[in-house]
């Protein structure tokens, strides 16, 4: 099982975030993260759609969320040079005795303190998974109070343009893998 | 045009083509009744909503035309909901119209609330909560293109009683469909066939995997000239009989659970499969593990959901299953297959004297020997449309289709009390056809509400009831692999002659083999509803029989045929012969199943 990230373009209407998240479960997909917010275009959402699947099982959620009427475009963005990113805010256990060697640590990890207590900080870091991970690791012998994560939202690098309404022909078309036929008996 | 959402309704449903539409009124739905006096579509009142969705589901099927049904909300919703479900599994193309509460109360318990959309989500192809008048004509617009483009499906449209009730400008053409999103009409591209056609025209064993697909593409001919120029036979799925005529030399009939042992056989044994508009359900796989482990495998499917799902393949196509073979058949090859064509012959000629058919009548009455002898004497022409259990398998084994929707049957769901509703909606799609229903003493009784249904509509069916006093499938599970503990599968039954005597039809009774014509004959003549109640053995099985989830070559066979020779010899009954083989012998003809033929399994022995 590998993580494959999907972004996908939806009409904005009620009910599709429903559809989409009915469409994992009952199909018994793993989905490890889903996020959902608006476009530059009016009546199109965007959702990025992290799940935990092989090739063969992310090709068949592609072409099943395209079976979804509500969905214009749905790409793998997995292993294409691509912008994801994670934002926590995390709120820390501090002293007047620590609390300064918290924001250092923050501020090594680039993160943002965003709100400070006598007993309490909150950092915001925003990132890849593995150094919001990084700075989790860190601050935890602090004591993390609270944490809330966002889960990813990936974009393609480059200019290139993703309508979110393609003539969507091959995309929908799982390849197909090749069968391992060594050591089946051909023979008549 | 001003009009009311209610008229708007039955505006679009005319324009759809609708005339005829299966319903029970409800509150919710009133206005939308009301307004049905003044439009020209006849409304059959059934018995029971989830009997309305079967009947729009069997129309659909019989007539390849989007089927309408109509009900109220809550409870006439719901109640809908297992006829959706079965026609989502079977790809059948229908609409359904539900009422729901007034916007204002959504979300408050109001009476007879219940969240539509939210419980048939998994259930229909797509599903609509409309508020408001404006929104009806563009909805349903959409509704039937929904349902009869690309792989057909269910739409659910459930209309608010406000938006039923106030008024707005209807615009037919104004509300002609919007879905950016949606795209039924996939191509596949031409590098696809390239490899294909490698495959195809270098196979020594080629096997046409016929299923629904060619049905509903309407591909038969198609099919056909690709199989008789490359000399490649074909084995059928359930809902695939009578897209190829059964007749036909290269036709060598089911696949499958119940399919026959050379059928499976040929699957395990070919280098290559070419699946043709079918999924590979578990019902016609088996183990997938070990499920053409010889062959190459080609998909030509029109929903690129279904391509790699239970069985990897080589090649997988996308498209209109007519469309991709037209575009395939020009680089077909003709081909000689001989060899590989009367091996199977070979297999076929063993496993033929194990058939039911060559059986002396002794008197005893087996399903098997009723449904063929329907078949001929309706001389195979009828239409039939089965419930679910051992009968539907019966028929399908020995009832031979030869034109395509002359079976109607639920596949994929396998849902009981189909049978009676879906033929009185394959009635109404084709008035002309001599319609037979074969149902089991179980599922007949989950349905047969619409006998009433039947009266009222003055409807003329012919109904077979292979009444075993069993839910006799389950039985037979029972007997294979639960040691006979026969748990809640014995089933008492009323007296059905009477019972549908009650409702003004004609009921008959038959006990011998003998009187199997004269009832049969009976049936036919009469011009109103006929019901035989079949007495048949009641502890019969099915064979041959794949166990769920065993190889598809592993299967228990029909008792051999020495055993006869010994019975015949002993003095014992002939019937004797097509009992169940003891649990120790099925077991044993599971693991010798596999050594049918000469031809090498490979990795599958
Ligand atoms: C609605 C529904 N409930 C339960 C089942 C499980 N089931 C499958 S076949 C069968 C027995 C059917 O009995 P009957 O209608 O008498 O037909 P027979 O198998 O005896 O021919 C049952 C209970 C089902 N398919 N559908
Ligand atoms: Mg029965």
């Amino acid at each position: 099982m590998a993580k494959h990230i999907f972004v996908s373009y939806v009409e904005d209407k009620p009910g599709v975030l429903n559809r989409v998240a009915s469409l994992f479960r009952r199909r018994a997909f793993n989905i490890e993260s889903l996020t959902v917010g608006h476009t530059e275009q009016p009546g199109v959402s965007r959702m990025t759609i992290v799940v935990d699947a092989d090739d063969l099982t992310a090709r068949r959620i592609e072409a099943n969320l395209y079976k979804l009427v509500n969905v214009l475009r749905v790409d793998d963005v997995t292993g294409k040079p691509a912008v994801v990113r994670d934002l926590a805010l995390i709120k820390v256990a501090v002293s007047a005795n620590n609390r300064t060697e918290v924001m250092q640590l923050a501020d090594v990890f680039r993160a943002r303190i965003v709100d400070v207590t006598n007993e309490s900080v909150i950092i915001e870091i925003t990132g890849t998974e593995d150094k919001i991970e990084g700075l989790v690791d860190v601050l935890r012998p602090f004591g993390i109070i609270e944490m809330v994560r966002t889960g990813l939202v990936a974009m393609a690098r480059g200019a290139v343009t993703v309508s979110p309404n393609p003539p969507l022909v091959a995309a929908a078309i799982p390849q197909p893998a090749q069968t391992d036929m060594a050591g089946v008996a051909m023979s008549v | 045009m001003q009009l009311k959402g209610a008229q708007i309704v039955w505006e679009c449903l005319v324009r759809e083509g609708v005339k005829t539409i299966f319903g029970y009124p409800g509150g919710a739905i009133l206005p939308t009744y009301d307004a049905m006096l003044d439009y020209p579509i006849h409304h059959v009142l059934v018995r029971h909503e989830q009997g309305a969705t079967h009947m729009a589901d069997g129309y659909a099927r019989a007539s390849g035309r989007v089927g309408a049904a109509i009900a109220t909300s809550g409870p006439g919703a719901t109640n809908m909901v297992t006829g959706i479900a079965t026609a989502m599994m079977d790809s059948s193309p229908m609409v359904c119209i539900t009422g729901q509460v007034g916007s204002r109360a959504i979300g408050t318990d109001a009476f007879q609330e219940t969240d539509v959309t939210g419980v048939t989500l998994p259930v229909t192809k797509h599903n609509y909560l409309v508020t408001r008048a404006e929104d009806i004509a563009r909805t349903l617009r959409e509704a039937f293109y929904i349902a009869a483009s690309g792989r057909p499906g269910p739409v659910l449209v459930d209309i608010t009683k406000d938006a039923q009730q106030s008024s707005c400008e209807f615009d037919w053409d104004a509300a002609a469909p919007k879905l950016p999103g949606y795209r039924p009409n996939l191509r596949a591209l031409p590098e696809e066939f390239q490899r294909a056609l490698d495959l195809i025209n270098h196979a020594q064993r080629p096997l046409i995997l016929a299923g629904h697909g060619v049905m509903m593409s309407g591909a038969r001919q198609q099919v056909l000239e690709f199989a008789e120029r490359a000399q490649v036979p074909l084995a059928l799925t359930l809902l695939g009989l009578g897209g190829i005529p059964a007749s036909h030399p290269l036709n060598l009939g089911m696949m499958g659970m119940h399919g026959e042992a050379w059928v499976n056989n040929a699957i395990q044994q070919a280098d290559l499969l070419i699946a043709c508009g079918m999924r590979f359900d578990d019902r016609v796989t088996g183990n997938v593990k070990t499920y053409g482990l010889n062959a190459k495998k080609i998909h030509f499917e029109i929903d690129p959901s279904e391509i790699n799902k239970n069985v990897k393949v080589d090649v997988g196509i996308v498209g209109d299953l007519r469309e991709m073979l037209e575009d395939l058949l020009p680089g077909v090859k003709s081909a000689d297959h001989s060899a590989w064509l009367d091996h199977i012959n070979q297999m076929k000629g063993d496993a033929a004297v194990l058939d039911i058919q060559s059986l002396p009548d002794t008197g005893h009455l087996y399903a098997a020997h009723v449904i063929n002898d329907i078949w001929r004497y309706t001389e195979g022409k009828a239409v039939t449309v089965t419930d679910v259990g051992q009968h539907q398998m019966w028929e399908a084994q020995y009832y031979r289709h030869e034109k395509p929707r002359s079976l109607i049957t639920s596949g994929g769901l396998g849902t009981m009390g189909f049978a009676l509703p879906a033929a009185i909606g394959a009635k109404f799609a084709m008035p002309e056809e001599e319609i037979w229903v074969i149902a089991g003493d179980g599922g007949f009784q989950m349905t047969f509400a619409e006998l009433a249904t039947i009266a009222q509509e003055n409807i003329k069916l012919n109904v077979a009831i292979i009444n075993n006093g069993y839910l006799g499938m389950v039985r037979q599970w029972q007997e294979f692999f639960y040691e006979k503990r026969y748990a809640a599968t014995p089933m008492l039954s009323p007296d059905f002659v009477k019972l549908v005597e009650a409702y003004g039809l004609k009921g008959l009774r038959v006990t011998q083999r003998s009187e199997v014509k004269a009832a049969v004959d009976e049936a036919r003549a009469h011009p109103g509803t006929v019901v035989i109640d079949f007495r048949v053995e009641q502890e019969d099985s099915v064979f041959p029989m794949v166990p769920a989830g065993a190889d598809l070559h592993a299967m228990i066979r029909r008792p051999a045929p020495v055993q006869v020779d010994v019975m015949a010899e002993t003095g014992a009954d002939l019937h004797a012969m097509i009992r169940r083989p003891a649990p120790a012998q099925v077991d044993v003809m599971a693991e010798t199943g596999a050594d049918e033929g000469d031809w090498d399994l490979g990795a599958t022995t």
